[in-house]
Protein backbone atom coordinates (compact mmCIF):
# COMPACT_ATOMS: atom_id res chain seq x y z
CA UNK A 1 0.00 0.00 0.00
CA UNK A 2 3.33 2.46 -0.07
CA UNK A 3 2.02 4.74 -2.98
CA UNK A 4 5.27 7.33 -3.13
CA UNK A 5 4.56 9.66 -5.77
CA UNK A 6 7.12 11.92 -7.44
CA UNK A 7 4.86 14.78 -7.96
CA UNK A 8 3.64 15.10 -4.28
CA UNK A 9 6.93 14.56 -2.68
CA UNK A 10 8.48 17.08 -5.29
CA UNK A 11 6.73 20.22 -4.96
CA UNK A 12 7.29 19.88 -1.45
CA UNK A 13 10.60 20.34 -1.82
CA UNK A 14 11.34 23.98 0.13
CA UNK A 15 9.21 22.14 3.39
CA UNK A 16 11.17 18.75 3.49
CA UNK A 17 14.95 19.93 2.66
CA UNK A 18 15.30 23.68 2.85
CA UNK A 19 12.51 24.15 5.93
CA UNK A 20 10.52 26.61 4.19
CA UNK A 21 7.55 28.55 6.08
CA UNK A 22 5.98 31.71 5.85
CA UNK A 23 5.98 35.06 7.88
CA UNK A 24 2.86 37.07 8.00
CA UNK A 25 3.69 40.25 7.17
CA UNK A 26 0.73 41.68 9.43
CA UNK A 27 0.84 39.89 12.42
CA UNK A 28 4.50 38.83 12.36
CA UNK A 29 4.26 35.44 13.20
CA UNK A 30 5.48 32.07 11.56
CA UNK A 31 4.30 29.06 10.43
CA UNK A 32 5.13 25.54 8.79
CA UNK A 33 4.63 24.28 6.20
CA UNK A 34 4.06 26.90 3.51
CA UNK A 35 0.35 28.47 2.98
CA UNK A 36 -1.44 30.55 1.03
CA UNK A 37 -2.73 32.12 4.08
CA UNK A 38 -1.37 32.77 7.60
CA UNK A 39 -2.72 30.10 10.08
CA UNK A 40 -2.76 33.01 12.57
CA UNK A 41 -4.66 35.84 11.48
CA UNK A 42 -6.08 34.90 8.14
CA UNK A 43 -3.68 37.49 6.01
CA UNK A 44 -3.24 36.62 2.66
CA UNK A 45 -0.22 38.86 2.91
CA UNK A 46 2.75 36.34 3.49
CA UNK A 47 6.52 35.70 2.29
CA UNK A 48 8.46 32.44 2.16
CA UNK A 49 11.73 32.32 4.72
CA UNK A 50 13.88 29.47 5.83
CA UNK A 51 13.05 28.76 8.88
CA UNK A 52 16.07 28.20 11.96
CA UNK A 53 17.04 24.42 11.76
CA UNK A 54 17.73 24.23 15.72
CA UNK A 55 14.92 24.55 18.32
CA UNK A 56 14.02 22.24 21.21
CA UNK A 57 11.80 19.37 21.90
CA UNK A 58 8.33 20.22 23.48
CA UNK A 59 7.59 16.34 23.21
CA UNK A 60 8.46 12.94 21.64
CA UNK A 61 6.87 9.20 21.85
CA UNK A 62 8.82 6.28 20.67
CA UNK A 63 7.00 4.45 18.41
CA UNK A 64 7.00 0.35 18.48
CA UNK A 65 3.40 -0.03 16.53
CA UNK A 66 5.19 1.00 13.17
CA UNK A 67 2.91 1.95 10.16
CA UNK A 68 3.58 0.14 6.74
CA UNK A 69 6.83 1.51 5.41
CA UNK A 70 8.65 2.37 8.28
CA UNK A 71 9.72 -1.00 9.81
CA UNK A 72 13.37 0.08 9.09
CA UNK A 73 13.00 3.17 11.65
CA UNK A 74 11.38 0.69 14.41
CA UNK A 75 11.25 2.15 16.92
CA UNK A 76 10.44 5.16 15.33
CA UNK A 77 11.27 8.54 17.37
CA UNK A 78 9.09 11.56 16.59
CA UNK A 79 9.10 14.65 18.39
CA UNK A 80 6.94 17.73 18.12
CA UNK A 81 9.69 20.56 17.77
CA UNK A 82 10.13 24.36 18.10
CA UNK A 83 12.26 26.07 16.34
CA UNK A 84 14.20 28.76 17.79
CA UNK A 85 11.77 31.50 16.00
CA UNK A 86 8.84 29.96 17.62
CA UNK A 87 7.52 27.88 14.84
CA UNK A 88 6.40 24.65 15.69
CA UNK A 89 6.48 21.15 13.54
CA UNK A 90 5.96 17.18 14.09
CA UNK A 91 9.45 15.52 12.66
CA UNK A 92 11.30 12.13 13.09
CA UNK A 93 13.92 12.34 15.27
CA UNK A 94 17.81 10.35 14.13
CA UNK A 95 21.04 9.67 15.41
CA UNK A 96 19.97 9.30 18.68
CA UNK A 97 18.67 6.47 21.19
CA UNK A 98 14.99 6.20 23.19
CA UNK A 99 16.76 6.57 26.36
CA UNK A 100 18.28 9.93 25.25
CA UNK A 101 15.24 11.49 24.73
CA UNK A 102 14.12 14.63 27.15
CA UNK A 103 11.36 17.22 26.90
CA UNK A 104 13.10 20.78 26.22
CA UNK A 105 16.62 19.28 24.80
CA UNK A 106 18.09 20.79 21.74
CA UNK A 107 17.56 19.66 18.02
CA UNK A 108 19.39 20.61 14.89
CA UNK A 109 17.65 19.52 11.54
CA UNK A 110 19.74 17.10 9.43
CA UNK A 111 18.96 15.77 5.89
CA UNK A 112 17.85 11.85 6.15
CA UNK A 113 16.22 9.14 4.12
CA UNK A 114 12.29 8.82 5.27
CA UNK A 115 10.55 6.34 3.09
CA UNK A 116 11.39 4.15 0.57
CA UNK A 117 8.85 2.35 -1.88
CA UNK A 118 9.97 -1.19 -2.34
CA UNK A 119 7.74 -0.94 -5.51
CA UNK A 120 8.54 1.39 -7.38
CA UNK A 121 11.73 1.88 -5.97
CA UNK A 122 11.55 5.45 -4.91
CA UNK A 123 14.22 6.87 -2.24
CA UNK A 124 12.40 9.92 -0.28
CA UNK A 125 14.73 12.37 1.64
CA UNK A 126 13.66 14.95 3.99
CA UNK A 127 15.25 16.91 7.58
CA UNK A 128 14.74 15.17 10.10
CA UNK A 129 16.40 16.33 13.74
CA UNK A 130 19.22 15.27 15.84
CA UNK A 131 20.36 16.18 18.98
CA UNK A 132 21.98 19.58 18.94
CA UNK A 133 25.86 19.17 18.60
CA UNK A 134 27.46 22.94 19.27
CA UNK A 135 30.46 23.05 16.82
CA UNK A 136 29.85 19.90 15.71
CA UNK A 137 30.51 18.41 12.34
CA UNK A 138 28.46 20.26 9.56
CA UNK A 139 26.12 18.98 6.97
CA UNK B 1 -38.66 26.70 10.70
CA UNK B 2 -36.45 23.45 11.03
CA UNK B 3 -38.89 20.68 11.52
CA UNK B 4 -38.32 18.08 14.66
CA UNK B 5 -35.73 15.05 13.82
CA UNK B 6 -36.27 12.07 16.46
CA UNK B 7 -34.43 8.73 16.76
CA UNK B 8 -37.59 6.10 15.89
CA UNK B 9 -34.72 3.02 15.34
CA UNK B 10 -31.41 1.48 16.09
CA UNK B 11 -29.69 -1.78 15.29
CA UNK B 12 -25.95 -2.76 16.35
CA UNK B 13 -23.37 -5.85 15.47
CA UNK B 14 -21.11 -6.41 18.19
CA UNK B 15 -17.80 -5.42 17.25
CA UNK B 16 -15.21 -8.18 16.68
CA UNK B 17 -12.79 -9.80 13.74
CA UNK B 18 -14.86 -10.52 11.75
CA UNK B 19 -13.56 -11.97 9.12
CA UNK B 20 -16.61 -14.04 7.60
CA UNK B 21 -18.45 -10.71 7.30
CA UNK B 22 -18.15 -8.33 4.50
CA UNK B 23 -19.23 -4.90 4.26
CA UNK B 24 -22.56 -5.87 3.17
CA UNK B 25 -23.14 -7.85 5.23
CA UNK B 26 -22.77 -5.87 8.77
CA UNK B 27 -24.47 -2.74 6.92
CA UNK B 28 -27.53 -5.07 6.28
CA UNK B 29 -27.36 -6.94 10.06
CA UNK B 30 -27.47 -3.48 11.84
CA UNK B 31 -29.60 -1.64 9.35
CA UNK B 32 -32.62 -4.15 9.12
CA UNK B 33 -32.30 -4.91 13.03
CA UNK B 34 -32.90 -0.52 13.51
CA UNK B 35 -35.81 -0.90 10.56
CA UNK B 36 -37.77 -3.52 12.34
CA UNK B 37 -37.24 -1.45 15.50
CA UNK B 38 -38.52 1.34 14.19
CA UNK B 39 -41.67 -0.59 12.62
CA UNK B 40 -40.54 -1.12 8.99
CA UNK B 41 -41.03 2.56 7.97
CA UNK B 42 -40.48 3.30 4.16
CA UNK B 43 -37.15 5.62 3.86
CA UNK B 44 -36.41 8.30 1.56
CA UNK B 45 -32.78 8.53 2.06
CA UNK B 46 -29.62 6.27 3.25
CA UNK B 47 -26.69 7.75 4.53
CA UNK B 48 -23.53 5.53 5.40
CA UNK B 49 -21.04 6.79 7.46
CA UNK B 50 -17.50 5.32 6.45
CA UNK B 51 -13.61 5.80 6.35
CA UNK B 52 -11.77 3.49 5.07
CA UNK B 53 -13.38 0.94 2.06
CA UNK B 54 -11.47 2.98 -0.56
CA UNK B 55 -8.34 1.54 1.36
CA UNK B 56 -9.48 -1.35 2.27
CA UNK B 57 -12.45 -2.50 -0.03
CA UNK B 58 -11.37 -0.91 -3.02
CA UNK B 59 -14.83 0.25 -3.06
CA UNK B 60 -16.18 4.11 -3.65
CA UNK B 61 -19.68 4.48 -4.61
CA UNK B 62 -20.54 2.81 -1.12
CA UNK B 63 -23.74 3.94 -0.76
CA UNK B 64 -25.46 3.11 -3.28
CA UNK B 65 -24.09 -0.48 -3.28
CA UNK B 66 -25.45 -1.09 0.40
CA UNK B 67 -28.88 0.18 -0.07
CA UNK B 68 -29.34 -2.13 -2.70
CA UNK B 69 -28.86 -4.94 0.29
CA UNK B 70 -31.54 -3.42 1.72
CA UNK B 71 -35.47 -3.96 0.43
CA UNK B 72 -37.21 -1.02 -1.37
CA UNK B 73 -34.62 1.43 -1.63
CA UNK B 74 -33.88 1.21 -5.50
CA UNK B 75 -34.67 4.72 -6.44
CA UNK B 76 -33.97 6.12 -3.53
CA UNK B 77 -31.47 8.53 -2.57
CA UNK B 78 -27.81 6.89 -0.91
CA UNK B 79 -25.41 9.00 0.23
CA UNK B 80 -22.12 8.18 1.51
CA UNK B 81 -20.67 10.36 4.10
CA UNK B 82 -16.46 10.46 4.84
CA UNK B 83 -14.95 12.68 7.89
CA UNK B 84 -12.10 10.68 8.72
CA UNK B 85 -12.77 8.66 12.47
CA UNK B 86 -15.45 11.30 12.34
CA UNK B 87 -17.64 9.26 9.61
CA UNK B 88 -20.25 7.81 11.60
CA UNK B 89 -21.44 11.10 13.42
CA UNK B 90 -21.24 13.15 10.50
CA UNK B 91 -23.13 10.92 8.40
CA UNK B 92 -25.84 11.57 11.43
CA UNK B 93 -25.74 15.12 10.78
CA UNK B 94 -26.30 14.30 7.30
CA UNK B 95 -29.23 12.69 7.63
CA UNK B 96 -30.48 14.93 10.27
CA UNK B 97 -29.86 17.73 8.38
CA UNK B 98 -32.14 16.04 5.00
CA UNK B 99 -35.44 16.33 7.30
CA UNK B 100 -34.46 19.34 9.15
CA UNK B 101 -34.43 21.26 5.88
CA UNK B 102 -37.44 19.27 4.31
CA UNK B 103 -35.31 17.12 1.55
CA UNK B 104 -36.81 13.94 3.41
CA UNK B 105 -39.11 12.62 5.95
CA UNK B 106 -37.82 9.19 7.00
CA UNK B 107 -33.95 8.54 6.65
CA UNK B 108 -31.88 5.33 7.56
CA UNK B 109 -28.58 6.67 8.62
CA UNK B 110 -25.39 3.72 8.88
CA UNK B 111 -21.46 3.46 9.62
CA UNK B 112 -19.95 0.66 8.70
CA UNK B 113 -15.97 -0.34 9.00
CA UNK B 114 -14.03 -3.22 7.78
CA UNK B 115 -10.83 -2.58 9.99
CA UNK B 116 -9.19 -6.35 10.04
CA UNK B 117 -9.21 -6.80 6.07
CA UNK B 118 -5.33 -6.46 6.23
CA UNK B 119 -2.35 -6.73 8.35
CA UNK B 120 -2.64 -4.07 11.59
CA UNK B 121 0.62 -2.08 10.39
CA UNK B 122 -1.68 -1.19 6.99
CA UNK B 123 -4.85 -0.82 9.20
CA UNK B 124 -2.85 1.66 11.42
CA UNK B 125 -1.78 3.35 8.18
CA UNK B 126 -4.97 3.79 6.79
CA UNK B 127 -6.53 4.76 10.23
CA UNK B 128 -3.70 7.35 10.04
CA UNK B 129 -5.09 8.99 7.44
CA UNK B 130 -7.55 10.97 9.99
CA UNK B 131 -4.18 13.16 10.38
CA UNK B 132 -1.46 15.25 7.74
CA UNK B 133 -0.40 12.91 5.03
CA UNK B 134 2.21 15.22 3.67
CA UNK B 135 3.43 16.94 6.93
CA UNK B 136 2.93 13.94 9.64
CA UNK B 137 2.25 10.65 8.18
CA UNK B 138 5.23 11.24 5.63
CA UNK B 139 7.67 11.36 8.75
CA UNK B 140 6.43 7.99 9.93
CA UNK B 141 4.12 9.07 12.60
CA UNK B 142 0.75 7.36 13.02
CA UNK B 143 -3.03 8.11 14.69
CA UNK B 144 -1.31 6.98 17.96
CA UNK B 145 2.34 8.05 17.51
CA UNK B 146 1.05 11.81 17.48
CA UNK B 147 -1.62 11.52 20.58
CA UNK B 148 1.40 10.01 22.61
CA UNK B 149 3.18 13.32 22.10
CA UNK B 150 0.03 14.87 23.39
CA UNK B 151 -0.22 12.32 26.43
CA UNK B 152 3.50 13.00 27.56
CA UNK B 153 3.00 17.10 27.10
CA UNK B 154 -0.21 16.76 29.31
CA UNK B 155 1.54 14.48 31.89
CA UNK B 156 4.11 17.36 32.30
CA UNK B 157 2.25 20.02 32.31
CA UNK B 158 -0.14 19.20 34.68
CA UNK B 159 2.06 17.07 36.72
CA UNK B 160 0.12 13.79 36.23
CA UNK B 161 1.54 10.47 36.46
CA UNK B 162 0.78 7.02 35.04
CA UNK B 163 -1.37 5.63 37.97
CA UNK B 164 -4.04 8.61 37.34
CA UNK B 165 -3.75 8.60 33.89
CA UNK B 166 -4.66 4.52 33.93
CA UNK B 167 -8.23 5.28 35.45
CA UNK B 168 -9.59 6.22 32.00
CA UNK B 169 -8.91 2.68 30.86
CA UNK B 170 -9.92 0.97 34.01
CA UNK B 171 -13.53 2.43 33.88
CA UNK B 172 -13.83 2.04 30.46
CA UNK B 173 -13.31 -1.64 30.39
CA UNK B 174 -15.35 -1.57 33.73
CA UNK B 175 -18.27 -0.17 31.61
CA UNK B 176 -17.51 -2.49 28.47
CA UNK B 177 -17.98 -5.76 30.51
CA UNK B 178 -21.59 -5.31 30.66
CA UNK B 179 -21.90 -4.39 26.66
CA UNK B 180 -23.11 -7.32 25.05
CA UNK B 181 -21.90 -5.27 21.94
CA UNK B 182 -18.45 -4.19 23.13
CA UNK B 183 -15.51 -5.66 21.64
CA UNK B 184 -13.52 -6.12 24.65
CA UNK B 185 -15.85 -7.13 27.29
CA UNK B 186 -12.98 -7.99 30.32
CA UNK B 187 -12.44 -5.71 33.26
CA UNK B 188 -8.93 -4.72 33.69
CA UNK B 189 -6.86 -2.99 36.53
CA UNK B 190 -4.41 -0.05 36.88
CA UNK B 191 -1.64 -2.62 36.81
CA UNK B 192 -2.62 -4.25 34.39
CA UNK B 193 -2.99 -1.12 32.12
CA UNK B 194 0.71 0.15 33.35
CA UNK B 195 2.58 -3.16 32.19
CA UNK B 196 0.93 -3.57 28.95
CA UNK B 197 2.88 -3.51 26.31
CA UNK B 198 4.20 -0.47 24.81
CA UNK B 199 2.55 0.95 21.67
CA UNK B 200 3.89 4.57 21.55
CA UNK B 201 5.53 5.68 24.42
CA UNK B 202 3.99 6.58 26.79
CA UNK B 203 1.00 5.70 25.05
CA UNK B 204 0.46 1.52 26.03
CA UNK B 205 -1.77 -1.05 24.66
CA UNK B 206 -4.94 -0.92 26.96
CA UNK B 207 -4.91 3.05 26.73
CA UNK B 208 -5.31 2.58 22.75
CA UNK B 209 -8.79 1.24 21.17
CA UNK B 210 -8.78 -1.95 19.30
CA UNK B 211 -8.95 -2.47 15.53
CA UNK B 212 -12.10 -4.41 15.11
CA UNK B 213 -15.05 -4.82 12.67
CA UNK B 214 -18.73 -3.40 12.98
CA UNK B 215 -22.28 -1.66 11.86
CA UNK B 216 -24.41 0.25 13.65
CA UNK B 217 -27.34 2.03 11.95
CA UNK B 218 -30.23 4.46 13.26
CA UNK B 219 -33.45 5.67 11.86
CA UNK B 220 -34.28 8.98 11.89
CA UNK B 221 -37.46 10.83 11.34
CA UNK B 222 -39.46 13.75 10.66
CA UNK B 223 -42.52 14.39 13.74
CA UNK B 224 -45.15 13.73 11.51
CA UNK B 225 -43.32 10.43 10.16
CA UNK B 226 -42.19 9.74 13.53
CA UNK B 227 -46.29 9.62 14.19
CA UNK B 228 -46.88 8.15 18.21
CA UNK B 229 -44.20 5.97 18.36
CA UNK B 230 -43.74 5.99 22.48
CA UNK B 231 -39.97 5.05 22.37
CA UNK B 232 -39.08 8.34 20.03
CA UNK B 233 -35.93 10.65 20.97
CA UNK B 234 -35.30 13.75 20.04
CA UNK B 235 -32.35 15.61 18.54
CA UNK B 236 -32.10 18.56 20.67
CA UNK B 237 -28.99 19.78 18.88
CA UNK B 238 -26.55 19.24 16.26
CA UNK B 239 -23.21 21.02 15.54
CA UNK B 240 -20.13 20.72 13.27
CA UNK B 241 -16.58 22.72 14.20
CA UNK B 242 -12.72 22.00 12.33
CA UNK B 243 -9.37 22.93 13.52
CA UNK B 244 -5.92 22.04 12.00
CA UNK B 245 -5.22 18.93 10.47
CA UNK B 246 -2.27 18.85 12.15
CA UNK B 247 -1.17 19.27 16.34
CA UNK B 248 1.96 21.33 15.46
CA UNK B 249 -0.18 24.15 13.94
CA UNK B 250 -2.54 24.45 17.06
CA UNK B 251 -1.81 27.29 19.54
CA UNK B 252 -2.02 25.40 22.25
CA UNK B 253 -2.05 21.35 21.62
CA UNK B 254 -3.82 20.63 24.76
CA UNK B 255 -7.28 21.98 23.70
CA UNK B 256 -9.55 20.72 21.43
CA UNK B 257 -11.03 23.83 20.04
CA UNK B 258 -13.27 21.98 17.34
CA UNK B 259 -15.13 20.18 20.26
CA UNK B 260 -15.09 23.21 22.49
CA UNK B 261 -16.70 25.52 19.21
CA UNK B 262 -19.08 22.72 18.65
CA UNK B 263 -19.94 22.63 22.19
CA UNK B 264 -20.42 25.63 22.53
CA UNK B 265 -23.21 25.83 19.55
CA UNK B 266 -24.94 22.88 20.81
CA UNK B 267 -25.25 23.25 24.33
CA UNK B 268 -26.62 27.02 22.90
CA UNK B 269 -29.01 25.59 20.55
CA UNK B 270 -30.30 23.23 23.23
CA UNK B 271 -30.81 25.31 25.71
CA UNK B 272 -28.64 23.88 28.02
CA UNK B 273 -25.54 24.05 29.71
CA UNK B 274 -23.06 20.88 30.45
CA UNK B 275 -23.68 20.13 33.86
CA UNK B 276 -27.59 19.48 32.44
CA UNK B 277 -26.44 16.55 30.76
CA UNK B 278 -26.82 13.08 32.42
CA UNK B 279 -25.43 10.47 29.31
CA UNK B 280 -22.56 11.35 27.52
CA UNK B 281 -20.29 9.28 24.75
CA UNK B 282 -17.14 10.73 23.62
CA UNK B 283 -14.51 9.40 21.55
CA UNK B 284 -11.56 8.27 23.58
CA UNK B 285 -8.69 6.80 20.80
CA UNK B 286 -6.24 6.70 23.26
CA UNK B 287 -6.46 7.90 26.73
CA UNK B 288 -5.37 11.59 26.30
CA UNK B 289 -8.04 11.85 23.50
CA UNK B 290 -10.92 10.87 26.39
CA UNK B 291 -9.33 13.37 28.52
CA UNK B 292 -9.27 16.71 26.33
CA UNK B 293 -12.68 15.57 25.05
CA UNK B 294 -13.99 15.90 28.83
CA UNK B 295 -12.37 19.11 29.15
CA UNK B 296 -13.48 20.16 25.93
CA UNK B 297 -16.85 19.76 26.70
CA UNK B 298 -17.05 21.96 29.68
CA UNK B 299 -16.90 18.70 32.09
CA UNK B 300 -13.83 19.23 33.59
CA UNK B 301 -11.65 21.81 34.15
CA UNK B 302 -8.60 22.03 31.91
CA UNK B 303 -5.70 19.87 33.31
CA UNK B 304 -8.15 17.95 35.87
CA UNK B 305 -9.98 15.39 34.08
CA UNK B 306 -7.45 12.63 35.04
CA UNK B 307 -7.68 13.42 38.68
CA UNK B 308 -11.51 13.66 38.13
CA UNK B 309 -12.01 10.13 36.71
CA UNK B 310 -9.35 8.92 39.30
CA UNK B 311 -11.86 10.14 42.19
CA UNK B 312 -14.38 8.16 40.80
CA UNK B 313 -16.39 11.10 38.73
CA UNK B 314 -17.84 10.25 35.21
CA UNK B 315 -19.63 6.44 36.07
CA UNK B 316 -23.06 4.60 35.93
CA UNK B 317 -24.08 6.78 39.43
CA UNK B 318 -22.28 10.45 37.91
CA UNK B 319 -23.59 13.14 36.24
CA UNK B 320 -22.89 12.69 33.77
CA UNK B 321 -22.09 8.82 33.54
CA UNK B 322 -19.80 9.15 30.23
CA UNK B 323 -19.18 6.47 28.29
CA UNK B 324 -21.31 3.30 29.65
CA UNK B 325 -20.65 1.63 26.73
CA UNK B 326 -16.70 0.84 27.32
CA UNK B 327 -16.06 4.27 24.96
CA UNK B 328 -13.52 3.62 21.64
CA UNK B 329 -11.45 2.12 24.30
CA UNK B 330 -13.08 -0.99 25.05
CA UNK B 331 -16.77 -0.97 22.96
CA UNK B 332 -13.91 -0.55 19.83
CA UNK B 333 -13.57 1.82 17.08
CA UNK B 334 -14.64 0.77 13.91
CA UNK B 335 -13.67 3.92 12.55
CA UNK B 336 -16.44 5.25 10.59
CA UNK B 337 -18.83 3.31 12.28
CA UNK B 338 -17.82 4.47 15.30
CA UNK B 339 -19.97 7.48 15.82
CA UNK B 340 -23.37 5.59 14.95
CA UNK B 341 -23.15 3.47 17.47
CA UNK B 342 -22.42 6.74 19.84
CA UNK B 343 -25.92 8.16 18.12
CA UNK B 344 -27.40 4.86 18.86
CA UNK B 345 -26.22 4.58 22.41
CA UNK B 346 -27.52 7.47 23.72
CA UNK B 347 -30.90 7.25 22.15
CA UNK B 348 -31.47 3.61 23.69
CA UNK B 349 -29.75 5.19 27.34
CA UNK B 350 -32.75 8.06 26.98
CA UNK B 351 -35.34 5.49 26.23
CA UNK B 352 -34.06 3.62 29.40
CA UNK B 353 -33.27 -0.14 27.25
CA UNK B 354 -29.31 0.52 26.90
CA UNK B 355 -28.61 -3.33 27.37
CA UNK B 356 -25.60 -2.36 29.60
CA UNK B 357 -24.99 -0.18 32.45
CA UNK B 358 -27.53 2.49 32.25
CA UNK B 359 -27.43 6.17 33.38
CA UNK B 360 -29.67 6.98 36.34
CA UNK B 361 -33.27 7.88 34.72
CA UNK B 362 -31.16 10.48 32.13
CA UNK B 363 -33.45 13.00 30.22
CA UNK B 364 -30.31 14.65 28.20
CA UNK B 365 -27.94 13.05 26.45
CA UNK B 366 -24.81 14.04 24.09
CA UNK B 367 -22.50 12.25 21.22
CA UNK B 368 -19.32 13.88 20.76
CA UNK B 369 -17.52 12.75 17.56
CA UNK B 370 -14.15 13.93 16.93
CA UNK B 371 -11.55 12.95 12.74
CA UNK B 372 -8.08 12.19 13.68
CA UNK B 373 -7.19 14.64 16.70
CA UNK B 374 -9.47 17.13 16.30
CA UNK B 375 -9.65 17.98 13.34
CA UNK B 376 -13.13 17.47 13.07
CA UNK B 377 -16.16 17.51 15.73
CA UNK B 378 -19.79 16.77 15.41
CA UNK B 379 -21.71 16.68 18.16
CA UNK B 380 -25.38 15.41 18.83
CA UNK B 381 -27.57 16.13 21.87
CA UNK B 382 -30.72 14.02 22.60
CA UNK B 383 -33.98 14.80 24.93
CA UNK B 384 -36.07 12.16 26.29
ZN1 LIG C 1 -0.84 36.57 10.33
Amino acid sequence: MVRLSISRHWREKGAYYRLEGIECLDCGKRSYPPAPVCPHCGSRNVRRVKLPRTGRLLSYTITYSIPEGFREYAPVMLGLIELDDGTRLVSQLTDTKPEELRENMRVEAVLRRVQVDGEYGLIHYALKFRPHRPGGRKE
Amino acid sequence: MESKVYVIGVGLTRIARLYDKGLTDLFAEASLKALEDAGWPEVDAVVVGSMLPSIHNEQSSLASLLAQSLPYTRGKMAVGVEDADNSGLAAVIKGYSLIASGLAKTVLVAGVEKMTEYPSAMAIRALSQACNAQHELFHGATLISLQALLMRLYMNTYGIDRDTMSAWPVLMHSNASENPYAQLRFKVTKEQVASSMMVSDPIRLLDSSPIGDGAAAIVLAASDAAGSRNNAVEIAAVAQASDTVGIAYREDPLRLLAAEKAARTAYEKAGIKARDLDVVELHDTTTILGLLGLEALGLSPRGKAAVMVDEGEFSSKSKPSVNLSGGLKARGHPAGATGVYQAAEIALQLRGDYPGRRAPDPEMGLALGLGGLGSTASIIVMRR
